[in-house]
């Protein structure tokens, strides 16, 4: 975790990205910093994004996170440092950006007044779409997100869960390269949490996107090829879930035996191992669980009748390095890009 | 126009469009290139942002509605009423012909200022982010709501206009188009100035005190209600600097024109603006109109083009 500049692992290829996006990143940001006045929001931040990533940045309220998605969506200045989008300079080639990438605000953008068709033909206007293309492309973004038989109503009738879809199919109307998602899944109800996901595992797949996203629902968060976690304004770790995991520590093994007593002064023999009993099982942490398991079977005398293996959660992965449980993070409804663009439009 | 060429092409090089079906995994979606950004992008911004304003006034059929009951009550009730008062000093002109240009600006400036009103709306509501990060121009996104503005504006003249038989003045093709084409240029600067403030306020109730604060000042002082033959020399100066006086006067002269009223009447009635003692011309009125509402139209584009 020393140099976070360099962490560029590649997510699984899925069979030959094109040729030119494979060499550019689909995000790189150097040294990044955003100050309002006395206050630094962002404290000079490196990361690079893969094409076809799934990005996620986790942290409390308040971490910059949505900061940082505002300065690469442009629509925040960054103070200090640099950052490209898409192969483009968010300060300085602002238009290439923003026809780059497609923005899904954690607040409805929509126009209640308009019908769901509406909405997006006016979205394909404002993007400058090419207009023999629009009518095609509408209809696939529309059945990909299970919204086509409802395109003629008016968007003030649907649901919470139905305008969150609504915004993704509009957010991929233009293809944009880059998909941002400031807290896709706040709010909906958990079958549309499930079915965003599953949309969003479907683009991966089609449209080679890349897909940038704050989160703070950890069991989302495992989703994504990458985690960025954020800590007053710094990415204190940036690695693969399963390699933040492992940095944590051990896994939990659980077994029930016919004989606990028998078995925790065995595993203090065996395996130098400080058992306890919990949840009525024979409880302990190992590093490499499921390499130990099969020892365990083989070596241990007393007869196994169950075994349960977990690893540690993101929960534990954030507590360890932002001091904060995840609870504390979700105090706060309003995300902090609300408030960013209040900022900005009251000036 | 090359860029319009670039139409979708599917991206993993298969050759058959998306199924028709309804979301199965493996259906692939078309990828759209979208072209840089040209003066031809810009129009068609402006012309959505200006059509979504057509398409939400057609929907709300209580605004129409609404928008004319204060311009009616003035016109029929406050009129009628005190057309009962002024008989003597009218001259025989029907005290509701006198008033009717006043009212009909009133009907268009109010709707000018609700369109513009959209704009804390829009905020309030999320939807001017959706606008503020398309890659176009903010000017664009400013003239077509301006526009929009406008033409809603003017169709609410319009409405007023059809009723200009009510209160007996002629149905001439002329005296309609130069009516509504007045109509059209105070609903145009009534917008322009609705939407410089709509930038900086960020609820709708001041944005609607505002409103009170400036539209009602702007139609008494204009003349709407009385003569500026004879005015004490505070109200005169006042009525001078109101913009609204500037669209009054043309219309109620291209009225008068149409009427048969007494040289008396005239004189009365309908003296034309002054400044100093000399006549302003028709044209600079229309001009002083019409260069107020492209002064407060840049304000409004360098407004929008200041946020971030």
């Amino acid at each position: 975790m020393s140099d976070l500049s360099n962490v560029t692992t590649a997510p699984h290829s899925n069979g030959g990205a094109p040729p030119g996006d494979a060499v550019a990143p689909a995000v790189a940001v150097d040294g990044l910093v955003k100050r309002y006045g006395e206050l630094e929001a962002v404290k000079g931040i490196d990361f690079t994004v893969a094409p076809g990533e799934t990005f996620g940045f986790l942290g409390p309220n308040g971490a910059g996170k949505s900061t940082t998605i505002s300065m690469l969506c442009t629509l925040v200045k960054p103070s200090g440092g640099s950052a490209r989008v898409a192969g483009h300079d968010v300060e300085h080639e602002r238009d290439e950006v923003r026809r780059n990438i497609g923005l899904v605000f954690q607040d409805t953008t929509l126009d209640g007044y308009l019908t769901a068709e509406q909405n997006l033909r006016l979205h394909a206007e404002l993007y400058g779409m090419p207009r023999g293309a629009v009518s095609e492309r509408l209809k696939q973004v529309m059945e990909m997100v299970g919204l086509w038989e409802r395109r003629a109503s008016l968007v003030m009738t649907f649901s919470g869960g139905m305008k969150r879809r609504l915004e993704i199919g509009r957010g991929l109307l233009h293809s944009p390269r880059v998909l941002f998602l400031d807290e896709p899944t706040v709010g909906p109800d958990p079958q549309t949490r499930s079915s965003i996901w599953s949309y969003i595992s479907e683009l991966k797949r089609d449209e080679d996107i890349t897909i940038f996203m704050t989160t703070h629902y950890m069991d989302e968060a495992e989703y994504c090829d990458r985690i960025a976690i954020m800590d007053s304004g710094k990415i204190v770790a940036l690695d693969t879930p399963e390699a933040l995991k492992a940095s944590v520590g051990k896994d939990r093994v659980q077994i029930q035996t016919e004989d606990d007593e028998a078995a925790i002064a065995a595993l203090r023999e065996k395996f130098e191992i400080e058992a306890t009993i919990a949840e009525g099982a024979v409880t302990f942490g190992v590093s490499a669980g499921e390499q130990f398991v099969p020892r365990l079977f083989a070596e241990l005398e007393q007869p196994i009748r169950s075994v349960n293996l977990s690893r540690p959660s993101l929960d534990d992965v954030f507590m360890s390095y932002t001091g904060k449980t995840i609870r504390d993070a979700e105090e706060s409804g309003q995300s902090d890009m609300r408030r960013n663009m209040a900022r900005m439009m009251s000036r | 126009m090359a860029a319009e060429t670039v139409t979708a092409t599917p991206r993993s090089g298969q050759a058959s469009p998306a199924s028709g079906g309804p979301s199965t995994p493996g259906h692939h979606v078309a990828r759209v290139r979208v072209p840089a950004r040209s003066l031809r992008s810009e129009l068609r911004a402006i012309r959505v942002v200006w059509k979504r304003e057509l398409i939400r006034f057609s929907r709300d059929r209580l605004r129409i509605l609404t928008s004319l009951i204060q311009p009616f009550l003035f016109l029929f009730v406050l009129g009628t009423g005190i057309g009962t008062l002024a008989k003597t000093g009218t001259h025989g002109v029907n005290f509701k012909t006198f008033i009717y240009p006043g009212v009909l600006c009133m009907a268009v400036m109010f709707t000018a200022m609700f369109s513009a009103a959209s704009i804390v709306w829009d905020r309030e509501f999320g939807f001017l982010r959706e606008m503020m990060v398309a890659p176009v121009r903010r000017s664009s996104i400013v003239l077509g709501k301006v526009a929009g503005g406008a033409t809603v504006a003017a169709f609410q003249g319009l409405i007023v206009i059809a009723i200009a038989g009510l209160v007996d003045i002629p149905y001439n093709l002329g005296l309609i188009l130069e009516l509504f084409g007045l109509s059209l240029l105070v609903a145009f600067a009534i917008t322009a100035f609705g939407v410089m403030f709509a930038a900086r306020i960020n609820q709708m109730q001041s944005f609607m005190a505002l409103m009170q604060m400036v539209v009602m000042p702007m139609f008494f002082l204009s003349g709407a209600m009385f003569s500026v033959a004879a005015l004490p020399q505070w109200l005169a100066v006042l009525n001078r600097l109101d913009p609204l006086t500037y669209a009054v006067e043309p219309m109620r002269r291209a009225i008068f024109s149409h009427l048969d009223v007494s040289a008396a009447a005239r004189k009365a009635l309908d003296p034309g603006i002054t400044w100093f003692g000399w006549r302003v011309p028709t044209a600079l009125e229309v001009a002083v109109i019409a260069i107020l509402g492209l002064v407060m139209l840049s304000v409004a584009i360098w407004e929008f083009s200041q946020a971030e």
